[in-house]
């Protein structure tokens, strides 16, 4: 009847007993893992409402960082149209300003230099600023030649314009330089922030999360306590009497992970419509991105070691409560 | 297959449930324990099960000392003993296979072997068309034999039920007692807690009488020990 006598000490009966064992454990954690499917799909409103609850709780952090994601792809093609404008030192004239700008055209990091005589400045800002009359006075045009920069397409991180920025106020011929594009900047800065925001919002919800399946599972073993004391008393082991509810764990928090697959799928389907006609309209071939294989991956994984860890932590707490009597 | 030896057990709250016990009960024999409630019955049953371990004294289970017994090891203990209740503590959420199928699960024994042992244990009672019903589909007499077989079912060497004609007739009472005896013919160890004196004066075993968590001397020992 029982089968833990004395091994015989000889090689291959010790490799049989660990055979033996593995396939014993092997087929309980199969039946558990049945079972516990089983056990959900057999009460299925209420353990959907739970699993719906997670689900939700998954979606919205995952939600939020695609619309990030969109909102960086979105912002990459913008910084690489970051201008730089060089004002020269009034002393540089025309001819060097040219100079200058066709030396710096075979810099690898820029695009193009484009060449704003002073005189051309003068025009223009005749034109815009309305101080024609005042100009006239001075008599003298007070205006440096411009040279306006663009980065190279190589070039996308705010980080490495800014280098670019510093090595071109380092030439002698120029006065100062700057972004015409500081909006690019602080948007990355605003877009940092909302990055931060997820990452708080996606822990918060995963301690939601947690807490949803640990009381979840919490309820099932005190449902289950005539069952528990029964199959203590016929010899069960702690892990045996844990395993259901480690699989109820796991099974809400792949549930949760697909309905949270399935919402932002949806939604982002019911988004596409209307951003394309905005693209459109900004003459952009902009696509919305949806949630890559790897995304739906981390999502799903996200999801099960949730449900894991929330039911592990539960079972921990509250199976030791149980006693037979 | 049971021995006491001047075994004492205090509750935590400081009841003295079973006094300076001396007992021995040898390998397959089969005994009842008699008394009033609260005499000390089911402390007895529950101290060689290890769902209390006593304060005093030592006891030995089929050659194994229970203080030597850690509380790991306490389940694998188990396998070795099938329970019997007085309310029958079927689970109401699964078939009657199941429930008689639940300490080869536990003991992680293949399907085939399972349903061999389960259907052989359900026909022993006389319960085999009913394998699939709901347990609350049955009588309580029925019940009380599905309980048996899931008592059964694992071949335990120590047979231990407490109360478990309780809720019977004395006509069903008597069936589930003779159940026992079957199971006793065939090497299992039986100690039944009861404290229907009249049924099991006539079952014509040893009985073992506790009164006030002391036990009473041979006091009404008949039959064969």
């Amino acid at each position: 009847m029982r089968t833990g006598q004395k091994k015989s000490s000889s090689r291959s009966s010790l490799m049989d007993e660990i055979k033996r064992r593995f396939s014993t454990w092997a087929l309980q954690h199969a039946q558990a893992f049945v079972f516990s499917l089983g056990q959900l799909i057999r009460n299925p409103f209420g353990n959907l409402l739970t699993v719906a609850v997670i689900g939700i709780s998954l979606a919205l952090p995952t939600g939020f960082y695609i619309l990030l994601e969109n909102a960086r792809q979105v912002v990459t093609g913008w910084d690489s149209s970051v201008q730089i404008t060089l004002f020269l030192k009034y002393e540089i004239d025309d001819d060097s300003a040219q100079g200058l700008a066709h030396r710096l055209e075979q810099d690898p990091a820029i695009a193009m230099a484009g060449f704003i005589s002073k005189a051309e400045a003068l025009a223009e800002y005749q034109r815009l600023s309305g101080f024609e009359e005042a100009l006239r006075v001075l008599g003298e045009n007070p205006l440096p030649s411009v040279l306006v920069i663009r980065p190279g397409v190589t070039i996308a991180t705010p980080d490495e314009n800014e280098q670019l920025l510093a090595r071109l106020r380092q030439l002698p011929e120029v006065d100062s330089a700057q972004f015409d594009r500081q909006w690019v900047k602080r948007l990355f800065a605003l877009l940092d922030i909302i990055k931060r925001f997820v990452i708080i919002l996606s822990s918060l919800l995963a301690i939601a999360v947690l807490l949803i399946i640990g009381n979840t599972i919490r309820l099932a073993i005190y449902n289950k306590r005539q069952e528990i004391e029964i199959t203590k008393l016929f010899g069960a082991t702690d892990a045996f009497i844990q395993r259901p509810f480690l699989y109820s764990g796991f099974w809400y928090g792949a549930g949760g992970g697909l309905i949270a697959w399935l919402l932002i799928t949806i939604s982002l389907r019911l988004l596409m419509q209307p951003v394309s006609v905005l693209s459109e309209l900004y003459a952009s071939d902009f696509q919305l991105i949806s949630l890559s294989a790897k995304n739906i991956l981390s999502l799903m994984t996200c999801g099960v070691t949730l449900g894991l860890l929330g039911s592990w932590v539960s079972v921990h707490k509250h199976l030791r409560e149980i006693d037979p009597s | 297959m049971i021995r006491f030896t001047n075994v004492h057990m205090t509750y935590a709250g400081g009841n003295e449930a079973l006094k300076n016990i001396n007992l021995h009960i040898a390998q397959g024999a089969m005994a009842f324990v008699s008394g009033r409630s609260g005499a000390g019955k089911s402390t007895l049953l529950r101290l060689i099960a290890l769902i209390d371990r006593h304060t005093r004294g030592q006891i030995i289970i089929n050659g194994q000392n229970l203080e030597r017994v850690r509380d790991q090891r306490i389940p694998l203990f188990r396998r070795n003993i099938g329970f019997m209740f007085q309310d029958h503590r079927l689970l109401v959420d699964r078939t009657v296979f199941d429930n008689v199928a639940l300490p080869l699960v536990i003991a992680g024994y293949r399907y085939q072997d399972v349903r061999k042992r389960v259907q052989a244990a359900l026909d022993k009672v006389g319960l085999l068309h009913k394998a699939n019903s709901n347990p609350v589909a049955l009588s309580g007499g029925e019940q009380q034999r599905v309980g048996v077989a899931r008592a059964v079912v694992h071949r335990p060497a120590l047979l231990l039920a407490d109360e478990p004609t309780g809720n019977l007739d004395p006509a069903l009472s008597w069936d589930t007692m003779k159940l026992f005896e079957q199971f006793n013919q065939v090497g299992v160890t039986v100690l039944i807690a009861s404290h229907d004196l009249d049924l099991i004066k006539r079952m014509h075993k040893r009985i073992i009488t506790l009164r006030q968590g002391r036990l009473l001397t041979n006091a009404a020992d008949i039959g064969q020990s």
